[in-house]
């Protein structure tokens, strides 16, 4: 009887005990400190963004697959060249993202496994095809557009080492979305039909992208806590109204319609768009999208035929350290 | 064969003559050699630097955050250590 009551009292005494420290954890959020990697934190914030930069980085490493499919088609060398350095970045915002990811306790390749079982996610705008040229330029004005709303406020995320990375990506990306919006500029100025290549790219990716941004957020799961936690800033509905107001005026500029005949301009001057198809996202999130197959047999193929690689360099790093070894001995 | 995990390396940067080397984030890499190339290609796309170190991150040895308290205290209560604390009267002027 004792014993149990022994047992009672000590593991009151531990919720206790966290209960403090989670106490003192959200005190320094709301104080706006910065929480870094050896920082005592609850085990669901470490869980939570885990998971969101872990799918955050494989989003960009996904997001290399649309368009290099375009490298070697692009229409100009200067053309070819913007997009290779484009698709080098994106690859180079994985790796800053997987950094940030480990160091909450899991390594790369544990995430990357998780990936290609098709057990983590990655954003659902990358399985839709790229058809044309004018997607390129579609992407980069609007994919990358909207991920940079989204990706602004978490420069001043809780967490140091995702903020710290968002930081590098978000200035690498304002070249992404230029880019891109000047690949459509020409487009427009072009030929009828290179303007209407522009619209009909346009037509597939405007709602898609408006989805990026997620559930509305009377549906979105992890909004409450990620808001407390500082995690997110601004609500998915907020973000992408954000977007909208931002975007119309450059299609206006560009001269393209966008595919929406419901959308008003209300007294406030925010773009009011249409009731989004949401049984479509979450299909393609179900992995029903156009190109969700081929993504993920993209990613098993390079990572399968890589394999040798990194055997490769890590058994001459053992081989050049065994002889180090040796020769300190002699 | 199985593959172990790729060694981790921290870099740092040295972005512009006169400037110390600063941290700027980690990668992954078999030896020092594809360390260095890795931190080029990652880290120093548009001429953000002169100069790279990188260093195995089990080398690194940090202080526990939990312990800051204690870690820094001795400096807390000196505050003479500051040129604030000491009196200068104004007609001396800027000392």
């Amino acid at each position: 009887m004792y014993t149990q009551a022994l047992n009672t009292a000590e593991a009151d005494d531990r919720s206790l005990e966290d209960a403090g420290r989670a106490a003192q954890f959200q005190a320094r959020i709301d104080a706006e400190e910065r929480i870094e990697p050896n920082d005592w934190m609850p085990a669901a914030y470490r869980k939570t963004l885990t998971r969101q930069i872990s799918q955050h980085a494989h989003s960009e490493i996904v997001g290399m697959l649309p368009e290099g499919n375009w490298i070697t088609r692009a229409p100009s060398l200067r053309r070819k060249a913007a997009l290779l350095a484009k698709v080098q970045d994106e690859c180079g915002h994985g790796l800053y993202l997987y950094a940030a990811a480990e160091t909450l306790g899991t390594s790369r390749e544990e995430l990357v496994d998780a990936m290609l079982a098709g057990k983590a996610k990655y954003s659902s705008i990358f399985n839709y095809p790229t058809l044309t040229w004018a997607d390129i330029g579609t992407i980069g004005w609007l994919v990358d557009g909207a991920a940079i709303m989204n990706q602004i406020p978490l420069c001043r995320c809780s967490y140091g080492p995702y903020a710290r990375a968002m930081i590098r990506v978000c200035k690498e990306e304002s070249f992404h979305q230029r880019q891109g919006y000047e690949i459509m500029l020409t487009l427009c100025r072009g030929s009828d039909e290179q303007k209407a290549m522009a619209q009909d790219a346009l037509d597939r990716w405007w709602w898609p992208v408006l989805m990026m941004f997620g559930p509305p957020d009377a549906t979105s799961q992890h909004s409450d806590t990620s808001t407390k936690w500082k995690i997110k800033r601004f609500s998915n509905d907020e973000l992408r109204q954000k977007f909208v107001d931002a975007t119309v005026p450059q299609a206006q500029y560009l001269g393209l319609t966008i595919p929406d005949p419901g959308m008003i301009q209300d007294a406030e001057g925010h773009w009011r768009y249409s009731e989004i198809d949401w049984t479509e996202f979450k299909q393609v999130l179900a992995g029903n999208g156009p190109c969700n197959r081929d993504r993920m047999a993209a990613r098993r193929k390079s990572h399968d035929e890589g394999a040798w690689v990194r055997e490769a360099a890590a058994v001459y790093a053992a081989k050049r350290q065994a002889r180090q070894t040796a020769q300190a001995a002699e | 064969m199985a593959t172990p995990n790729t060694p981790l390396w921290e870099v740092f940067i040295r972005s512009r003559n006169g400037l110390a080397h600063k941290h700027v984030g980690s990668l992954h890499a078999s030896d020092a050699t594809m360390a260095l190339q890795a931190a080029r290609d990652i880290y120093t796309r548009r001429g953000e630097g002169l100069s790279i170190w990188v260093v195995p991150s089990t080398a690194i040895t940090a202080s526990d955050p939990a312990e800051k308290a204690m870690m820094f205290e001795p400096a807390e209560s000196k505050i003479y250590r500051h040129p604030t604390f000491y009196e200068v009267p104004e007609e001396v002027g800027h000392m």
